[in-house]
């Protein structure tokens, strides 16, 4: 099933929550919708699955127009966040539901529909809950009984809302794998939405990043996280220090920057803004540096330390407790940055994402007292 | 207590249960057919069904059920067309047809509002996951938004009930013999109001505690899901 989207466009009142997305998944493919709340990556979902509809756009699977076709036409699995298993059924009657309401003349024999059902149990490893109801049931074997409601009907499509929103993390850790080998094993074309980065990047062939209502980037996890299209991706995916610095020859320069170890950048002289991750980022202790170490704080593992530009402007580093530029830093000492990693992005900085990156001053408080 | 007038009073009341059961019971089925298509109404998407059936809710809610019987048994016979109209006739002319109306209507209205509460109580994903599941309107009305909407407004409709069996007394007003009416002509006969109520009190009790024991079975049977532990 290839599946192709292509300049669909959604408004909830004054909000428009897509924004002209264009998207070709192809068949047996895995891919992810990641994103923050408020994306629309959920909308696009159900876009797919026919339970909202765009105002404009096309979406086409193998070249049949879905959008002429209604939700019950589509043959899809859904996997709602929160399960939606119908608490007045059992299991077996839940995995059963999308077979025994087909029209007649599609509709298996109720014989055949037990076997599927029991099949089916066996394979999602919940053989024995088949006569327990859903509230009888822990969240990992709920999830379960959904994956199993929705793949009873051998869906074209196999789209799955926050699967694991409502585990715990060892629980998600474990279904995760079980996913992957699910889907493996079915070789369904297969979406998921989430917002956990680490669950998209494990799972998915692909990941769609999206945000505000469009497409940033489509990549695997090393594109992403080493390559982000845009300052919004750089920032979802934890590049919360930005720096106003000057592009010279592809390389980035700003006082007290120490930009050796950033690759160069084919973009023109000018000036530029650098995206950092905390942890990307070596304060070496320097007498001249433009930098001063306002606070550190211990996790443990970690050092983490806020430190204070000319400007005013405060910025986190994070950096192994036990590593030797760690132990120089004390507050009050001068330091300039050494990122061992960033991205580029042309322009000057705008005023909301100054915002953003700084760390608020009655946090810095907190700190500087500890 | 005169026991004499007591054992007068339960073979005689006894003759009224019948036709207590009978305006129970057909009220009821109507009611309910009426009250769900209300209900429905209501949590319909066009403004003009959810209108009609709020102020059919409101009238029918705001006005007393005694009323509601004088208007229909005595004041629907003013009109020509009604006394020429055979079928109308029946239905308002005897005061049993008339008593079933009433109650219908009335308890249409009530049970409307309970059935409404209970559509609106179905979590929007059950319905997301039965259209994906690929089910019609239709079906996943039946197998997924009604049964459990009824689940959830049972207690409350259970009460309906109840009070369906209390206003069966009213119907005494317009020449239905039924308990209250059998009790009323025997207090004109014997004066004995204390013993006579009393009795009719108990078989209204009586019916009353069935009916709950019976729709709190139905009960337990339908919420099994939920009282079921790990």
């Amino acid at each position: 099933m290839t599946i192709t989207i292509a300049g669909m466009r959604k408004r909830f009142g004054q909000t428009e929550v897509l924004r002209g997305i264009d998207l070709s998944i192809e068949k047996g493919e895995l891919v992810a919708l990641l994103g923050p709340s408020g994306s629309g990556k959920t909308t696009l979902l159900k876009i797919i699955a026919g339970l909202e509809w765009p105002d404009s756009g096309a979406l086409n699977v193998d070249g049949q127009n879905w959008l002429n076709l209604a939700a019950q036409d589509r043959r899809i699995g859904f996997v709602f966040q929160h399960y939606a298993l119908f608490p007045h059924m059992t299991v077996r009657d839940n995995i059963a539901f999308g077979l025994s309401v087909r029209p007649r003349a599609e509709r298996p024999g109720k014989a055949i529909i037990a076997a599927k059902v029991s099949e089916l149990l066996e394979f999602l490893q919940i053989a024995h809950l088949g006569d327990r109801y859903p509230t009888q049931l822990s969240g990992g074997q709920r999830q379960r009984v959904a994956l199993g409601r929705a793949l009873a009907i051998e869906p074209t499509v196999l789209l799955l809302d926050e699967p694991f929103g409502a585990l715990d993390a060892a629980i998600r850790r474990d279904l995760r794998n079980w996913l992957r080998s699910v889907h493996d094993a079915t070789g369904s074309t297969s979406i998921f939405v989430t917002h956990d980065q680490e669950e998209a990047f494990e799972l998915a062939d692909r990941v769609v990043v999206m945000g505000e209502g469009q497409i940033e980037q489509i990549g695997n996890a090393d594109q992403i996280h080493d390559h982000p299209a845009s300052p919004f991706v750089a920032r979802f995916m934890g590049a919360t220090v930005e720096l106003p610095v000057h592009l010279r020859a592809g390389r980035a320069e700003a006082p007290g920057l120490d930009a050796s170890r950033l690759e160069r950048r084919a973009l023109a002289d000018g000036p530029a803004r650098l995206f950092l991750r905390p942890e990307d980022i070596t304060p070496i202790v320097d007498a001249e540096g433009a930098w001063l170490v306002a606070s550190t704080t211990s996790t443990g593992a970690t050092l983490r330390a806020q430190l204070r530009g000319r400007d005013g402007v405060l910025i986190e580093t994070a950096l192994p407790r036990r590593a030797p530029e760690a132990r120089a830093l004390q507050p009050g000492v001068s330091v300039h940055l050494r990122p061992e990693a960033g991205a580029i992005f042309p322009g000057s900085r705008d005023p909301e994402a100054l915002a953003q990156s700084s760390i608020p001053a009655t946090r810095l408080l907190k700190e500087s007292n500890r | 207590m005169d026991l004499e007038i007591a054992q007068r009073a339960v073979t005689t009341i006894t003759k009224g249960v019948t036709v207590t059961l009978t305006l129970v019971g057909i009220s009821v089925a109507i009611g309910f057919c009426l009250g769900l298509c209300l209900a429905m109404m209501r949590v319909s998407s066009s403004r003009l069904l959810q209108k009609i059936a709020e102020y059919y809710s409101a009238i029918f809610r705001g006005t007393p059920l005694l009323v509601q019987l004088f208007l229909f048994y005595y004041g629907l016979g003013q009109f020509e067309f009604v006394r020429n109209n055979p079928v109308l006739w029946w239905v308002i002319g005897g005061g049993l047809n008339c008593a079933i109306l009433a109650l219908s209507l009335n308890t249409a209205a009530y049970t409307s509002e309970i059935l409404r509460g209970g559509l609106m109580s179905v979590p929007v994903g059950l319905i997301e996951a039965a259209k994906a599941a690929g089910m019609s309107r239709a079906l996943r009305f039946r197998r997924i938004e009604f049964p459990l909407a009824i689940r959830q407004a049972l207690p409350a409709y259970s009460n309906e009930l109840i009070l369906v069996v209390k206003g069966t007394s009213l119907a005494s007003t317009i020449t239905v013999m039924e308990i209250t009416g059998h009790a009323k002509r025997l207090m004109s006969q014997t004066y004995a109001i204390f013993e006579i109520f009393a009795i009719a009190g108990l078989f209204y009790l009586v019916i009353n505690t069935l009916l709950v024991l019976v729709v709190r079975r139905i009960e337990t049977r339908l919420t099994r899901y939920q009282t079921a532990s790990r």
